[in-house]
């Protein structure tokens, strides 16, 4: 039974900035990064491989760069890497990527069964957290958002039971396989790649897919299959803060002026 | 040939046979390891050989080891005796008596003051050990007094008896002149004797001394005390370089990284363990195991030794041994814990007098442990990933490294311009505290009209702590990536007032070709200030000053009297000190990336520290010239609640506030 995960290569948004005048993000020299959450989907993946001997897929589509992301999910000991790249899948919404990614995981599983598909909850770029469930709808898998824990997996009647992670409450569900399930950071602890693999990861293969592999019609995937357009990007506006009181001569008299203020704006609870 | 010449002649043949084939069997297990060059520079090495071993450089460094050196002394003297002895057994009628009278004589007075300097030596030693001993002497694995201690004591003083009564004899005999003063007392005790039963004595006691003897030979190579075997080649094979700057490794498919089984250390790594003679000096003075660490570099270099003597003989025949090397503490197994416990301080390396490298023992399991296993305390994750994907331990994006000289208006390095290179650092460009000690320091260059510029966002981590961590990988990625920088950009000196980044840059980075001017602001400012380009004007109200060593500036890089003539110059005095200070400092507790690790056993290192300021009359302000110092000094006040009673400060703000 294969496990896969999809991975995203974001740029590292802590040092994304967005240009005043164009509002644009500002990407040169930005490096990239695996979207954290999808992190914590690969080393999931991992885990299942190494307690039960699954074999694992790393997914992503995205330019050709981002070989070298999936080069680092083969360090970390995916069996196999694949990149879904082609001129048309450029721009894609969550729609249209959902759309590639279920196609390359139903290529997948005509050769070996897909069991389950890990996403992260969302990216850091993005932050829809709709490409996941989006796989799960086009395929028609089991949908298992925000899981925090792998409580089992029966294999003889092919059901997963998780935890999931919501507001002030946990949720413990069981599914049928195949599976789609998006992870919360509290998952795991992702691993560190070990030298010889690093090295060994230089050399690894990994497969593109392009359109003449998965045969999707351009007018549905891309830019062109595409219902969302992103119209603009800006930082929001701040109000121009101020100094109150003298923090260093009178810290109590200070604090107090800023409880009273606080509670004036009815940001603190009496 | 008479039936004691025939017996004698057979025992002494057994023995050095036997004596060589032990000797033959542990260099066949330091053999085991890799090639490693100490072979360089045999004049220097000559040198060292003679300082550290002869000269007993660092033995003395202690006032018992004047009773060491007297020993040894007594040793390499009666070398000669003991060589006559056996030859004379040997050859009767062979004996130093050939010699021209008055050097014979001499050497008989010599021999006789000598043996009575040994058996004091060994009585003092015994006394010592049974009666004070101080507390580094034992540990976990041993006592001061340890049979094998003592039994090696005994046969020392058996062997001084035995000579005395036969030389007593011999004079009572009237067989030998009266050149031997204490002999001769004896000879007076039992002179009433009958002549049958002195020879009797001269006969027990030459057959006791030549038993002692060789048995004293035999069981050299089977106990610690095979150092009087190694103490004097490994003084010779000492490392020429610094021992904190570890070896590069190459990263090709089929390598290994690390040590996680003995054969992976070098030749002299296992040379090192066998020389080992249990002295505890390095015990005694590592902070991690004064704070109840599992770490004690002593045993590390034990259970090396252990380890070889029960693997090697397997592993020479390219088997695998079966003791661990590192795993669930034991006799030759070494716990995780006890190497991430190790702070890089040096104080091992430095204090040990056979010039033993512990601490790169431990950086060489540490980097088997993360680049082989991924097997590390788990803050360390962030740490790594920070360094890789934004290149520094924090993770803070690049671009605010300039953040703190926005009120400086540009200051980027420009080629052919800018004479220094201020290498701020990760700590000085992102530590709210250390921001301050940077704008000190660009202040004081400022005055002295340096011509200086910094990298901004194009500076990386000079990756000191990935380096002591065992993360080697990433180390020499950062390397390679800043040297290329330095050489682009044309830097030919660099100023930074962090020690890591000077004993990496100066040191480390010279296996990487950049062989320039590198200075830490303490060497820099009292360069300026002798000089005469910086003239502090101004008395800072600091109070009582003491000063704190950094292990980076100090231990590893001899600097020691640069940030104490800093203070000088500003306070007019020189400033206080720790009762641990230069060589003997105690370590704040943040280096070998220990910075980035929390303290799970034992006491604080820094509280160990500050407490230690606080001993004696109370320090107004405690003086650092490290951002990790500074830190720690600064954390374990708060602890101790003690931040208003004593304040931190680097001696770039003291110089800085002295010339404002």
């Amino acid at each position: 039974m294969l496990v896969i995960s999809c991975i995203k290569q974001v740029p590292d948004t802590t040092q994304v900035k967005i240009d005043p005048v164009t509002n644009t993000l500002i990407r040169d020299g930005i490096p990239f990064i695996i979207n954290p959450y999808d992190s914590h989907a690969l080393e999931e993946s991992l885990r299942l491989k190494d307690r039960y001997n699954m074999r694992t897929v790393a997914l992503s589509m995205g330019p050709p760069n981002t070989v070298a992301t999936l080069r680092k999910a083969c360090a970390l000991g995916v069996d196999e890497a694949i990149l879904l790249s082609d001129r048309c899948f450029g721009g894609a919404d969550t729609l249209a990527t959902s759309k590639v990614l279920s196609a390359a995981i139903e290529r997948l599983d005509r050769q070996e069964q897909v069991g389950i598909v890990f996403c992260g909850k969302q990216t850091i770029d993005g932050d829809t957290a709709q490409v996941g469930p989006g796989i799960a709808s086009r395929l028609g898998f089991s949908q298992l958002t925000l899981v925090d824990r792998i409580e089992s997996i029966d294999f003889l009647h092919k059901t997963i039971r998780v935890r999931r992670k919501l507001e002030g409450r946990h949720e413990i569900v069981e599914a049928p396989l195949p599976v789609m399930i998006t992870v919360v950071r509290e998952l795991n602890r992702p691993r560190y790649p070990t030298v010889p693999m690093r090295i060994e990861s230089q050399e690894t293969e990994i497969k593109v897919w392009d359109n003449s592999v998965l045969e999707l019609d351009v007018e549905t995937v891309g830019l062109k299959g595409s219902p969302t357009w992103v119209s603009k990007i800006f930082s929001p506006e701040r109000d121009q803060g101020e100094i109150i009181g003298d923090g260093i001569a009178d810290p109590v008299g200070t604090a107090n002026l800023l409880i009273d203020r606080l509670l004036g704006k009815d940001l603190l609870a009496v | 040939m008479s039936i004691h010449q025939a017996v004698f002649t057979a025992i002494f043949a057994v023995s050095v046979l036997s004596f060589m084939f032990s000797c033959y069997r542990r260099l066949q297990l330091v053999a085991i390891g890799v090639p490693e060059n100490r072979f360089d520079n045999p004049f220097g090495r000559l040198l060292g050989m003679f300082n550290y071993a002869f000269a007993q450089k660092r033995v003395l460094s202690r006032p018992y080891g004047f009773n060491h050196f007297m020993l040894f002394w007594a040793f390499m003297l009666l070398l000669v005796a003991n060589g006559e002895f056996l030859l004379e057994g040997l050859i009767p009628g062979v004996n130093l008596a050939l010699l021209p009278q008055p050097l014979y004589h001499a050497l008989q007075l010599l021999f006789d003051l000598v043996s009575v300097a040994a058996l004091v030596s060994v009585l003092v030693a015994l006394a010592r050990r049974l009666l004070f001993p101080p507390e580094y002497l034992g540990n976990d694995y041993t006592r001061p007094a340890s049979g094998e201690a003592l039994l090696i004591l005994a046969m020392i003083a058996t062997l001084m008896g035995a000579f005395f009564l036969l030389n007593g004899a011999h004079i009572a005999l009237g067989q030998s002149g009266s050149w031997r003063p204490v002999s001769a007392a004896i000879a007076a005790i039992i002179d009433g004797l009958p002549a049958a039963v002195l020879e009797g004595v001269a006969v027990a006691a030459w057959w006791l001394h030549a038993l002692v003897l060789l048995l004293f030979m035999n069981f050299l190579p089977r106990s610690k005390h095979m150092h009087i075997l190694t103490a004097i080649p490994n003084c010779y094979f000492k490392n020429l370089a610094k021992p904190n700057v570890q070896s590069r490794e190459t990263f090709e498919k089929g390598e290994r990284y690390g040590v996680s089984s003995v054969e992976q250390y070098s030749w002299k790594d296992l040379f090192d363990s066998l020389t080992c003679t249990e002295c505890g000096r390095c015990q005694d003075l590592c902070p991690a195991h004064n704070t109840g660490k599992p770490l004690n570099p002593r045993r590390i270099v034990h259970d090396i030794k252990v380890n070889l003597l029960k693997n090697g003989p397997a592993l020479k025949d390219g088997r695998t041994g079966l003791t661990s090397l590192i795993g669930e503490p034991a006799e030759g197994t070494i716990g995780e814990d006890a190497l991430w416990s190790c702070t890089t301080c040096g104080s091992c390396t430095s204090v040990c007098p056979v010039l033993i490298e512990q601490m790169p023992k431990i950086v060489k399991m540490r980097r088997h442990l993360v680049q082989e296993k991924s097997q590390f305390p788990e803050e360390l994750l962030n740490l790594f990933e920070n360094m890789e994907q934004r290149g520094n331990p924090w993770g803070i994006a690049p671009s605010e490294r300039t953040k703190w000289s926005s009120q400086l208006g540009e200051r980027g390095f420009k080629p052919g311009e800018s004479e220094y290179l201020f290498f701020v650092g990760c700590a000085g460009a992102f530590d709210s505290r250390n921001k301050h000690v940077t704008v000190a320091l660009a202040t004081i260059l400022d005055a002295a009209g340096v011509s200086w510029g910094m990298l901004g966002k194009e500076e990386q981590c000079c990756g000191d702590s990935v380096r002591r961590l065992g993360n080697e990988y990433v180390f020499d990625k950062m390397a390679r990536e800043n040297v290329a920088l330095f050489k682009e950009k044309g830097v030919s000196k660099i100023v930074t007032h962090c020690p890591h980044c000077f004993s990496t840059l100066k040191n480390d980075y010279r296996q990487y070709g950049l062989e320039i001017e590198v200075l830490h602001h303490s060497q820099m400012i009292a360069q300026l200030v002798e000089s005469g380009r910086l003239k502090p004007a101004r008395l800072p109200k600091l109070g009582n000053v003491i000063f704190h060593d950094s292990c980076y500036l100090g231990r590893h890089n001899d600097t020691y009297q640069a940030p104490r003539a800093v203070l000088k110059s500003v306070l007019g005095k020189a400033p206080g000190e720790f009762g641990r200070n230069r060589e003997n400092g105690f370590c704040c507790g943040a280096g070998g990336g220990r910075m980035w690790m929390e303290e799970h056993s034992g006491t604080r290192i820094n509280l160990e520290r500050v407490k230690e300021a606080m001993n004696g009359k109370l320090p107004d302000t405690l003086c650092v010239s490290c951002p990790y110092c500074m830190t720690m000094m600064e954390d374990g006040l708060k602890d101790l609640g003690a931040a208003d009673v004593i304040r931190v400060r680097d001696i770039a703000e003291v110089m800085a506030e002295g010339i404002s």
